[in-house]
């Protein structure tokens, strides 16, 4: 696939201002062809705009886009080959099902546009549907509408503005493995903007994740789950507990010593960026283990709450100096813990992550908002 | 008992609206008519001459055509003009908008009296010769107004991002209009142009300041026939207008709730 198909799509210093503020700093990104690729961002930082500026709806401040060696930077958007499905949908209500699948093949002038959108429409299964309206379709159907009036165009590129956002969640999990499935099926490159990082991290190859215009970081999902480089990225993706600590000595076996709030604990050195001495050690809820380890990484604390969720019980535990911190038990027939316990926490060396301390402990973190 | 209350409602509605038509029903009977004299107010007995020989007084039917000819002209144009500035206005931010918005709105606040009046003047200081040039310019310009305003509304809720999806699936800027825009904006410029033809077709004071004596409008014929006596054809004249109308607002309804049942 990969040697015939129109090329990676290269973003080079592409940067968007408006008149007051920066949408998009000057960022670089490949995005290798025939990917399942997510910008994955708060909403504002400016992963909408990326998209935009690569279906060509926005015009870049500065920087470059190509797809291959071809520079499209500067053509309109209906000289991109290049399909966008809206958040909205933005189907065209005055036109059937069908009509709406056709349009972009019609525009070319394909003479087989019928038997093309019959088949795009059977592909997301909605091969009966031809003849309606769209607003007399579910949500969930108009979204697969919108997702084969842009697929049939075999689009160098495809984009998905926040596709699933207006779904429930049982049909958004349906959806996201429907996406996934017609992705590996037809091998187009996808580009997926979206704010759910469980969405991001289940559909995608790669994340890019945005904040504040910037990109964070850049990886596969495990890589990014295991080793994010800020903290925006460790509290954006998942949950994260992070513990003030200063390197304080080598303890051998490819280790260093950290003190955490009096305790000693022990890191992989090889996490730790060199010369850092103040960090912001990580530890993700699910490895935490409650109960003794192996005489090290141990931490106790006492449990000031606990919800059991059937596959999971997850607990707070309020250490001496204060802090909660969040531990997720699998439900593997180990005793559960309750309210008020005496429990001890502990990690293996290596299952935590390092950032420098000077980072804002709380980037990233979803605020809730509590209806007074 | 209860019977009369669960109608009620549909019994006063009956009521409000046969109210209502009864000018339209007397003068479809009148149409009828063989009056004595020169005033058609009484009922003398049934005849059709008037219905057989519907240009029989004088003028009458070269009055309804140049009333025709200067409503189908003037809305034409003012629809035209009449869309592109509502999109101008309804899509773009520019200096004059709000500029632009007032002289719209101006028209529609202005009494007739005055407006006439001061067109009049304009046509005299510009060498205007008053007539059927100077009363289609004149209807023109307040019919822009009310089209303005029926297309704007329209085009407040036409969704900018599906031109976006339109030109993303590769449609140029021309095709996006007539595919999507101007589809989507029709009921909305249809509007305001029958909006136009009626106001055109029944205006009598604009158009009585700019008349001349070889441009008389069917308005200012009815109303000087009025005084002398009007002949019956008045009535069939009037009674085929309002027929016309109920025909194309029935036939419009039929047609879409067909449409709406054959999507289903």
């Amino acid at each position: 696939m990969a040697q015939h198909g129109p090329g990676d799509l290269e973003l080079i210093g592409l940067t968007k201002s408006f008149d007051d503020f920066t949408a998009v700093e000057p960022m670089d990104l490949t995005i290798p062809q025939g990917s399942f690729f997510a910008l994955l961002g708060p909403s504002g930082c400016g992963k909408t705009t990326t998209l935009r500026m690569v279906a060509g709806l926005e015009q870049p401040t500065a920087g470059q886009i190509l797809i291959g060696d071809t520079d499209i930077t500067n053509t309109r958007p209906h000289q991109r080959n290049v399909n966008t499905v809206f958040q909205s949908y933005a189907l065209f209500p005055h036109m059937s099902v069908m009509d709406n699948v056709q349009f972009g093949l019609r525009r070319r002038g394909d003479k087989d546009a019928k038997r093309k959108a019959q088949e795009a429409l059977d592909l997301v299964e909605l091969g009966h549907a031809g003849r309606k309206k769209p607003n007399q379709l579910s949500g969930g159907m108009q979204q697969r509408v919108a997702l084969a009036r842009a697929l049939v165009n075999r689009p160098d590129v495809l984009l998905l503005d926040e596709p699933l956002g207006a779904l429930d969640l049982k049909l958004r999990r349906q959806m996201q493995i429907e996406l996934k499935r017609i992705q590996q099926e037809v091998g187009l490159t996808f580009i997926h903007v979206t704010h759910d990082q469980e969405e991001a991290m289940t559909m995608a190859d790669s994340i890019a994740v945005m904040n504040a215009g910037r990109m964070e970081q850049l990886g596969d999902p495990a890589a990014l789950y295991e080793n994010p480089s800020s903290t925006f990225v460790a509290n954006f993706l998942g949950q994260s507990n992070l513990l003030a600590a200063h390197v304080t000595g080598t303890a051998g076996d490819g280790r260093l010593t950290a003190d955490v709030h009096g305790h000693e604990v022990l890191v992989d050195a090889g996490r730790v960026p060199a010369g850092l001495r103040d960090v912001w050690l990580g530890v993700r809820p699910e490895k935490l283990a409650l109960g003794e380890g192996n005489g090290v990484n141990e931490l106790k604390g006492t449990v000031s709450d606990a919800s059991f969720s059937g596959v999971a019980t997850q607990y707070l535990v309020r250490m001496p100096w204060g802090m909660d911190l969040t531990v997720v038990q699998q439900n593997d027939g180990s005793a559960r813990a309750r309210l008020g316990d005496a429990v001890t926490l502990s990690w293996d060396p290596g299952h935590e992550f390092v950032l420098d301390s000077a980072q804002d402990e709380d980037a990233g973190v979803e605020h809730v908002v509590v209806d007074g | 008992m209860s019977w009369l209350r669960r109608h009620l409602l549909l019994f006063a509605a009956v009521a409000v609206l046969l109210y209502m038509l009864i000018p339209n029903v007397v003068v479809a009977v009148f149409s009828f008519n063989d009056p004595v004299g020169r005033y058609n107010y009484t009922w003398t007995e049934f005849s059709t001459r008037a219905w057989t020989n519907p240009c029989g007084p004088q003028g009458l039917c070269d009055s309804l055509g140049l009333s025709l000819r200067i409503g189908l002209i003037a809305s034409l144009i003012a629809t035209v003009f009449g869309t592109m500035i509502a999109f101008a206005l309804g899509r773009y931010r520019f200096r004059a908008r709000s500029g632009t918005n007032l002289l719209i709105f101006m028209p529609m606040a202005t009494p007739e009296v005055v407006m006439g009046s001061s067109l009049l003047t304009l046509f005299l200081m510009m060498g205007v010769s008053s007539g059927g040039l100077a009363i289609t310019i004149a209807h023109i310009m307040f019919c822009v107004s009310f089209v303005v305003v029926a297309v704007k509304a329209r085009v407040a809720t036409l969704d900018p991002r599906l031109e976006e999806a339109a030109a993303d699936l590769g449609a140029n800027p021309p095709q996006t209009f007539l595919r999507i825009t101007l589809p989507l904006a029709a009921p909305g410029i249809l509007a305001g142009a029958l909006l136009a033809f009626s106001l055109s077709f029944d205006d009598y004071i604009i158009t009585n300041f700019n008349a001349s004596p070889s441009s008389i409008t069917f308005p200012m014929y009815v109303w000087g026939a009025a005084q002398r006596g009007a002949p019956v054809q008045v009535n069939v004249i009037g009674t085929v207008m309002f027929i016309a109308a109920l025909a194309i607002v029935l036939v419009s309804q039929l047609l879409t709730s067909r449409r709406r049942r054959a999507a289903a």
